[in-house]
């Protein structure tokens, strides 16, 4: 087995039975320090699979469209087409480090504060884990079946997570979640299956370009895969589960859940429904980019009407994803970075929005804004990071929200069209309301005299806090003015995908 | 042989060494219970019994393909890989009924020589059926599965549900029997036949036999009589109220070996006697009913083994769902037909695996000897146990064919995909459906295991149900982790 193979299994195995071991050890605070340290190693064992083969970055008529830079690939159910196949390109690498960083932060977290609801903090460590796990295999498995087998993992322990550390009304919001979520992913089991089924094979890697399967087939699957990865992502109108599950999940649960799970559909969209039925594509993108579109006018208008913080950043989320989708839906390679960028973007803004919007209602317990005005008089470094992170969201130039946002629509208009042009157009006014929205978010919460609620706030921000939020305003920062960042592992691949798209 | 007029047949007695071992554990639970009148040893001859049962299907199974009562080509008694995996997880099955029922033994509410002997006389029932090669041993196999159960049902003393559902059951299995051996009657009368080969080589060879509408009317009851067993819609309303009278072990042990026995005997006539075109578009209406009606009559239930129960019938559908791409031409190429079978076979293993230890689980969560209770009597248990409680909820989780219950989870897979292979596309998304539709109840008992407990009355332990639930719960990691075990022997 080569050293990233080892590192790629690695990846998997530590959160994993970092998960067994946190839920043994009968000591809460050891066992979150335990659930840490795990979540820290997995991050210093994604961060070096950077350093891999890009010898496939040389061209070649032969080479696939899916190119990863380390593999590792067994044998597990052949009579299910089931290979345990794992691998790193530029498409999933950042979205694996962004997931290890968002679960260490969110189990440093963890370790400062356990949220109120009955469940014990380890508990919540642990699940914290397995959903990392889910979510880690999701983006570096190369067959299909595994793929799908991840998707599912990750379902069942977010359940529990929102279910038992949430808010009042964490049980129906947590069964709607379950339930939605569930309905997309047998969807993407039959579409797999669909796939496999035609072709033979579960390799990814192989079957991107749409390899000998007929017109038909690649209808119905992206029809089915679409489906399944717009309940996860989510697209309107399908989006309804993720209101409620944002705004009850625990500060760490809404931050993994916007951070990175949302991310499972747009990119399970981009490597799978994409790149193995590229002709159902084409033939779905006008109906993807209008829903795409849709989503982010219908997100930003909710949002003018929201009164409850968390709400608001959630329904945020769903404009937000529906930049990513437009700009997917363009097949176009400027649309497809716009997307992978504007996904990094968007787990490190809203990871770092909902851990604000749960410090705010730690404090004061309300989510209310119209009990939150005053917050700059009386916790000014707190409404100083929200301030921050608004600003980022709604795309403001220098920041990591704006290349996502920005190209999305330049790829939509150079796409032309009578369709596409429109698109843009409505794309950008729905930029400007997302502007709109969080400017009147910051108007009502800090501005103003502090109400009775925030009147009590003390100025200080515990260690912890820094400590989890710091890294994220660098990284938002760091993307918004290097987006080589991002956009420098993954040209090539994208590339190589859009070539076989033509 | 054959070729010989003396009507003396040469028997293969290892063959029938499952049969006799099966046989003999009825016998010598019968004997002990009189010389030693002590339970703890009339259970334990059983149980010995049901391992040696086990050992020997295996043992046979490996050594390749046996069979005996031949007449020319045809044989009554055909044991093979199939019948191996058959019989061994019968014996298993009623191994772990017998570790369930410690507590209902114990309470003195069923004699225990008389249980041990009519579990160990179904559990001879089911070992021949996985090798039954003519209707009539099939069918007097199916019986002798069921008979013994009318009587277990009704074993509790002084419970009048549990009489009820005894004759509930009685009067509906009859009936099914009934059904059965008329469609065998008509089958042997268009075709001649009674060995399943025979039947299906008739009926392929001669289309005009095959035409005869009285050959569609035996198919059809052959059919529908069996659906009955497996407790398929529109034949299952029997199956909740029996589950929920008949003491809880006894309902364990209907819920999967008899289930099981139902779906062996009708894969039995649907792989080799009769004709995939006429039985296909019933099975795959079966099916699509039993699944749906099943799963959406489960979310109203309030009653943990009527949950189940209801739950039962729509994992049946499922079971027979890869069936149900016989309705289709593409359905019908050899590779695609023993693709459903298997899948068939290997969904029916998961299953009885995941359903016993979702019922050792709720026998373990319960004071010893009561029925199952409402939900609400389950409520934060697996606060108070947590290993027990964790054991229940991976056993619904994996019902409900999600991950951490990968046997469950492979189990879907398995039927979606030989149903795709078979070009049944829709009934892969009806399928697909109703496992949304299956996880909201299967949660909602899972969540009530780990809500706030109501009052703390904590179930004694009882350790041979720990036990149980804690073996089929490995086994049920073992075989998610490792599927290809179970596929490969559901396929030989």
């Amino acid at each position: 087995m080569s050293a990233g193979g080892v590192l790629l299994v690695a990846v998997l195995a530590l959160p994993g039975l970092g998960a067994a071991v946190v839920a043994a050890i009968p000591a809460d605070r050891a066992a979150r320090l335990v659930g840490t340290v795990v979540a820290a190693l997995t991050l210093l064992a994604a961060v070096p699979l950077a350093a891999g083969d890009r010898g496939w970055f040389a061209w070649s008529g032969a080479a696939p469209a899916v190119r990863p830079w380390h593999q590792f690939d067994v044998s597990w159910v052949p009579a299910l087409d089931l290979r345990f196949h794992l691998g790193v390109d530029g498409v999933s690498y950042p979205l694996v480090v962004l997931t290890a960083l968002l679960t260490l932060l969110c189990c440093g977290y963890t370790l400062w504060r356990v949220p109120a609801g009955g469940g014990s903090g380890r508990a919540l460590v642990a699940l914290l884990l397995v959903v990392e796990v889910g979510i880690l295999g999701t983006f570096l498995a190369l067959d299909l079946v595994l793929f799908f087998l991840f998707f599912e993992v990750v379902l069942l322990p977010m359940y529990a997570v929102i279910a038992g550390w949430g808010g009042e009304d964490r049980r129906r919001a947590a069964r709607k979640f379950a339930l939605y979520t569930l309905f997309g992913s047998v969807l993407l089991l039959v579409g797999v299956y669909v796939v496999v089924a035609a072709a033979g094979t579960a390799d990814i890697v192989a079957l991107t370009g749409g390899a000998g399967l007929s017109r038909n087939t690649q209808l119905f699957a992206f029809t089915l895969l679409a489906v399944a990865f717009a309940v996860k992502s989510p697209l309107w109108p399908l989006h309804s589960w993720l209101p409620d599950a944002h705004t009850q999940a625990p500060t760490v649960g809404s931050v993994v859940l916007a951070g990175v799970l949302l991310k499972m559909g747009t990119y399970g969209l981009i490597r799978v429904a994409v790149g193995v039925a590229p002709e159902g594509a084409r033939w779905a993108a006008p109906v993807l980019g209008v829903l795409a579109v849709a989503a982010i006018l219908v997100g930003s208008l909710v949002c003018l009407a929201q009164s409850e913080l968390k709400r608001l950043i959630a329904y945020s989320s769903v404009g937000h994803m529906g930049f990513v989708l437009l700009g997917v839906a363009t097949l176009t390679a400027t649309g497809i970075q716009a997307a992978l960028i504007g996904n990094i973007a968007h787990g490190v803004i809203t990871g770092l929005l909902f851990f604000l919007a749960g410090a705010v209602k730690d404090r004061t317990h309300t989510g209310a804004l119209a009990e939150l005005s005053g917050l700059r008089e009386t916790a000014p470094r707190l409404a100083g990071l929200l301030g921050f992170a608004a600003v980022a969201s709604l795309g403001l130039p220098g920041l990591a929200g704006f290349w996502g946002e920005a190209f999305a629509v330049i790829a939509a208009v150079e796409v032309g069209g009578a369709l596409w042009t429109t698109l843009g157009v409505l794309a950008a006014v729905g930029g400007a309301l997302t502007a709109a929205y969080f400017l009147r978010l910051l108007r009502q919460v800090t501005h103003h005299r502090p109400s009775p609620a925030v009147d009590r706030l003390t100025p200080t921000l515990a260690g912890a806090e820094v400590a989890a939020w710091a890294p994220l305003v660098l990284l938002a920062l760091a993307i918004g003015l290097a987006p080589v960042l991002v956009l420098g592992v993954a040209e090539a691949p994208v590339d190589a995908l859009v070539e076989v798209l033509r | 042989m054959s070729a010989s007029p003396s009507v003396v047949q040469s028997v293969d007695h290892v063959a029938l060494l499952p049969a006799y071992l099966a046989a003999g554990t009825a016998v010598l639970v019968l004997l002990t219970d009189l010389v030693l009148a002590r339970p703890r040893a009339t259970v334990a001859v059983a149980a010995l019994g049901a391992v040696a049962t086990a050992l020997g299907a295996g043992l046979v199974g490996a050594g390749g393909g046996r069979r005996t009562f031949c007449v020319g080509g045809d044989c009554s008694y055909v044991f093979g890989g199939r019948a191996a995996l058959v019989g061994a997880v019968f014996a298993l099955l009623t191994l772990g009924v017998l570790g369930l029922s410690g507590g209902h033994l114990r309470a003195g509410r069923a004699p225990a020589g008389e249980y041990c002997f009519l579990l160990a006389c179904s559990m001879t029932g089911g070992v021949v059926l996985g090798a039954a090669g003519d209707l009539i041993t099939l069918i007097v196999a199916l019986e002798t599965l069921t008979l013994p159960l009318y009587v277990l049902v009704g074993l509790r003393r002084g419970s009048l549900a549990s009489a009820e559902a005894a004759v509930t059951f009685f009067v509906v299995s009859v009936v099914a029997t009934t059904v059965s051996l008329l469609g065998a009657a008509l089958l042997y009368a268009v075709s001649g036949g009674l060995h399943l080969g025979r039947v299906g080589a008739v009926l392929a060879e001669r289309p005009e036999v095959h035409d005869l509408p009285l050959t569609a009317a035996a198919v059809a009851l052959l059919v529908l009589g069996l659906a009955f067993k497996v407790a398929a819609v529109p034949f299952h309303a029997w199956a909740p109220a029996t589950y929920d009278g008949a003491p809880l072990p006894v309902a364990a042990y209907l819920s999967t070996a008899s289930k099981l026995g139902g779906v062996v005997a009708l894969l039995a006539v649907v792989t080799t006697a009769l004709p995939a075109d006429r039985t296909g578009p019933v099975l795959a209406l079966l099916a699509v009913l039993t699944m749906t009606v099943g799963n959406l009559v489960a979310l109203r239930q309030r009653r943990t083994v009527r949950l189940l129960a209801w739950s039962s019938v729509a994992q049946a559908g499922y079971i027979l769902a890869p069936l149900g791409a016989l309705a289709l031409a593409a359905g019908r190429t050899g590779e695609a037909r023993a693709g459903a079978y298997a899948a068939a076979l290997a969904y029916a293993v998961f299953f009885v695996l995941l359903e016993l230890a979702a019922f050792a689980g709720v026998t373990a969560l319960r004071p010893p000897d009561a029925d199952g209770g409402t939900l609400d009597d389950l409520r934060g248990a697996a606060r108070r146990h947590p290993w027990l409680g964790a054991g229940l909820a991976l056993a619904l989780i994996g019902l409900a064919g999600l991950p951490p219950g990968l046997a469950g989870l492979f189990a879907k897979v398995t039927v979606v995909r030989s149903l795709l292979d078979g070009g049944a596309g829709w009934l892969a998304l009806v399928v697909a459906v109703n496992a949304v539709i299956g996880l909201a109840y299967y949660l909602r008992l899972a969540a009530t295991l780990y809500a706030a407990p109501a009052a703390a009355a904590a179930a004694p332990r009882a350790r041979a149900v720990a036990a149980v639930l804690g073996v089929a719960t490995v086994a049920a990691v073992v075989v998610g982790f490792a599927p290809q075990l179970v596929l490969d022997l559901a396929a030989r």
